[in-house]
Parts: structure tokens; C-alpha cells; sequence
């Protein structure tokens, strides 16, 4: 733990990010205080997060592409071995919740899974080491640097994002506008309690982006709060690390593992006709 | 948690990736599990295939042997009568040829005797003639006492 003036200001300093953006004079550049960060409006981005998200997502990519240029049907090697295995648990949950045809859903499954574990990951390198080392590399030590990418809601509700278009344009592509929309309008409880339709269904269907990017988001930050928590304290830190950690490795997982399954089951959803009621 | 443009880049760095992936990485992969898949499952059935050939060819390798066991036996059998039979047929022949030897030596020696006595009765005639002369000490009419002689001879 670096030197600090108090516990608040370490894990404030660990909670901004490096931003870019436009500054309240009218200049563009990177934000050197949480209050210049948020007097940025919409059109900033999150340097950090973006950075450590593309790097992992690259690191994951390549792994894969990797493997999959020298895939073949015989004795795998070790790595094939590894990477065969994350694709067939894949493909499996995909064929359990997935029931239309869809080549799309398996690699996107894939990718969730695989990508969000990645920047989960971080979360399990020790808070400070990649801090830091952005801080030796920019030669400026006051810099605001997040390492983990899934503590950002930009981020998940990146993903979010995409899911939600690919659900809405599923269902319009499968069951048409019509027949989208009369989902909203005539379920549950059919055409003469139309209103009473819109009001249930609508907001569920928009919290279904918006759990699915808060779910992730509030895991992976509540969980990054601790182990800042756990870095105050001094040597003690090495085994509540240690201990958090291993219980993290659990959460991190089940976190990636639910975010796949939920947009597996979201798409399956857009792709099959409610039953009648 | 404020919201910004970083979740656009987000996005479209996801659009992305999934793009990649389902071009690029999946099906390779997925490919060769389903290639590998139908190997193997080929190889267990080729086993299969290979352990059913094996017993039938065990059993078929059993059942010849003993047919050809029977058949042995059969020609063994076989081959000792007929055995048998030229030992008795030989057997036969050999007593055949022994009796005609037999008989043919006892008519030469029958014959022989013949033929000695024969000789020995015309040199005793001579003899006999010759010890009469002596006694006589004349001279006998040959032709006179020739049937005497010849008597005496055959009495002999």
C-alpha cells in the first residue's frame, strides 16, 4: 500500500478512473481529480477500462485463435486440450437452454464467458500491482488506474447492451414487429387488460439488460472493495487476501458462468413464441 | 457510476470479438471435437467389429480342427485295413508260389530220379554183361542174350 493520507483517500484514488474527456474549460484531456472526471459529460471514455478490456480481450482471443488455426481431430496437446474443454462446456450449456438454430449463440456464448473471466480475473491480482505499474509507465504517480475492467459499469453494461439489441432484433426477426409487440400487449393477461399488460411487461422486459449489467457490476466491485479493505491492514493482509481470494475465485466463475447463461437464456427466449394464456 | 461513452466502445469492441470468434475460432474448434468424436466412436466400433471377427474366426479355426481330426482318423482307419489287406493278399500269393515251387521241384527231382535210375540200369546191364563175359569167359551172342540182360536189369 502506497503512502496515503487516510484508508478514504487510498480507495477513492483506487475507485476514479483515468478518463478522457472534455474538461470544463473546453480542453480535452485526461481528468486529474474526481471532480474534473465528473464534470465530464457523456462523451469521455475510460482509458483504463478500455485498455485492460481490449488487453484481455486480445489475450483471449489470440489464445483461442491460436488453437483453433491448429485444431485438429487428433491427440490434442495440452493447450487444445484446455481451450476444447471451455468450448465443449460452451456448446453444452448452449444445447441444454438453446433450443432453436442459431450459429451465432455459441460463439457469443464463448465470448462472454471467456472475456468476462479474463477481466474478473484481475480482480485476483493482488489491488496495487497493476496500479502501480500503470504509474511507473505514465511516470506520474498521483495517476488513477483501475485494473479491473467488470468493476466498471461501462463495461457490463457494455455487454448488457449488445445482448439487449441481439434479443430485440431475435425477436423481431423470428416472430416480426407484430408479433413482438403483442407480446408486451397481450400477455399475461390477454387483449382486454391491455394496459395492465404494458405496465407488467415492459419493465421487465428492460430489466433484463439492467439486472444483467448490475448483477456483474455490483459483484465484481463489492468483491474489489474488500481485497482495498483487506490491503489497509497491514501484514495481516497476506492471509485475509489469500483467504478472500480463494472464495473469489468462486465468485469470479459463477459471475462469468451466470452472465453466458442469462444471455443464452435471454436469446432463447427471443426465439420462441410465448405459450398461450 | 457514471455513464459514458465507454460503453459504446464496450460494445462495439464486443461486436467485434463475437464477430471473430464465430468466424475464426468456433467452427475450427467444434469441427475437430465433432471430427474426434466420430473417431473415436468409429474405433470402438472398429474393436467391436474386430473382437466379433476374432471369436469367429476362433470358432471357426476350432471347428475345422476337429473336422480334420475326424477326417485323420478316418483316413488312418482307412489306411490300415487296406494295409491289411495287401499283407493277407501278399500272404496268399506267397503260399501260391511257394506250393507251385513245391510241386515243380518234386517233379524235377521225380524226374531225376527217372532219369538216374534209367542210367543206372543201362550201366548195370553193361556191367552185368561184362561180369558174365569174364565168368563165361566166352564170348555171349549179344543179340542172343540181349533180352536176358534186360530182364535182369529191369529187375534191378
Amino acid at each position: 500500500m502506497p503512502e496515503y493520507e487516510s484508508g478514504t483517500e487510498y480507495i477513492a484514488h483506487h475507485l476514479g478512473f483515468l478518463k478522457y474527456g472534455q474538461k470544463a474549460d473546453g480542453t480535452w484531456g485526461i481528468a486529474h481529480s474526481v471532480e474534473e472526471a465528473n464534470a465530464m459529460g457523456f462523451w469521455s471514455i475510460h482509458v483504463d477500462s478500455m485498455l485492460m478490456s481490449l488487453l484481455l480481450g486480445f489475450l483471449f482471443m489470440g489464445l483461442f485463435y491460436m488453437v483453433s488455426r491448429k485444431a485438429s481431430s487428433g491427440v490434442p496437446g495440452p493447450l487444445q486440450n484446455a481451450v476444447e474443454f471451455i468450448v465443449e462446456m460452451v456448446q453444452t450449456n448452449v444445447k441444454s437452454t438453446f433450443f432453436a438454430k442459431n450459429e451465432l449463440i455459441g460463439p457469443l456464448a464463448l465470448t462472454i464467458f471467456c472475456w468476462i473471466f479474463m477481466m474478473n480475473l484481475m480482480d485476483l491480482v493482488p489491488v496495487d500491482w497493476i496500479p502501480l505499474f500503470a504509474q511507473v509507465v505514465a511516470q506520474d504517480s498521483h495517476l488513477y488506474f483501475k485494473a479491473v475492467p467488470t468493476t466498471d459499469v461501462n463495461i457490463t453494461a457494455g455487454f448488457a447492451l449488445a445482448v439487449f439489441f441481439l434479443v430485440i432484433f431475435y425477436s423481431i426477426k423470428i416472430k416480426g414487429t407484430g408479433g413482438f409487440l403483442s407480446e408486451f400487449a397481450f400477455h399475461p393477461f390477454g387483449k382486454w387488460a391491455l394496459p395492465l399488460n404494458l405496465v407488467m411487461e415492459v419493465p421487465s422486459f428492460l430489466a433484463k439488460p439492467v439486472s444483467l449489467a448490475l448483477r456483474l457490476y455490483g459483484n465484481m466491485f463489492a468483491g474489489e472493495m474488500i481485497f482495498m479493505v483487506i490491503a489497509m491492514v497491514g501484514w495481516f493482509q497476506l492471509p485475509l487476501h489469500f483467504a478472500w481470494a480463494v472464495f473469489h475465485i468462486l465468485i469470479i466463475t459463477l459471475q462469468a458462468y451466470l452472465f453466458m447463461m442469462l444471455t443464452i437464456v435471454y436469446l432463447n427466449q427471443a426465439h420462441t413464441k410465448p405459450e398461450a394464456h | 457510476m457514471n455513464l459514458n461513452a465507454t460503453i459504446l466502445g464496450q460494445t462495439i469492441a464486443f461486436a467485434v470479438f463475437v464477430w471473430f470468434c464465430l468466424k475464426y475460432v468456433w467452427p475450427p474448434i467444434i469441427t475437430a471435437l465433432s471430427e474426434r468424436q466420430k473417431k473415436i466412436a468409429d474405433g470402438l466400433e472398429a474393436a467391436d467389429r474386430a473382437q466379433r471377427d476374432l471369436n469367429l474366426a476362433q470358432n471357426k479355426a476350432a471347428d475345422e480342427l476337429r473336422e480334420a481330426k475326424v477326417k485323420s482318423a478316418e483316413i488312418i482307419d482307412m489306411a490300415n485295413k487296406r494295409a491289411s489287406q495287401i499283407v493277407d493278399e501278399a500272404k496268399d500269393k506267397a503260399r501260391d508260389e511257394g506250393q507251385r515251387l513245391i510241386a515243380g521241384a518234386r517233379a524235377e527231382i521225380e524226374m531225376e530220379v527217372q532219369r538216374a535210375r534209367e542210367a543206372l540200369r543201362t550201366q548195370v546191364a553193361a556191367i552185368v554183361i561184362a561180369g558174365a563175359e569174364k565168368i563165361l569167359e566166352t564170348s555171349v551172342d549179344q543179340a542172343a542174350n540181349e533180352e536176358l540182360v534186360k530182364k535182369l536189369a529191369s529187375e534191378l
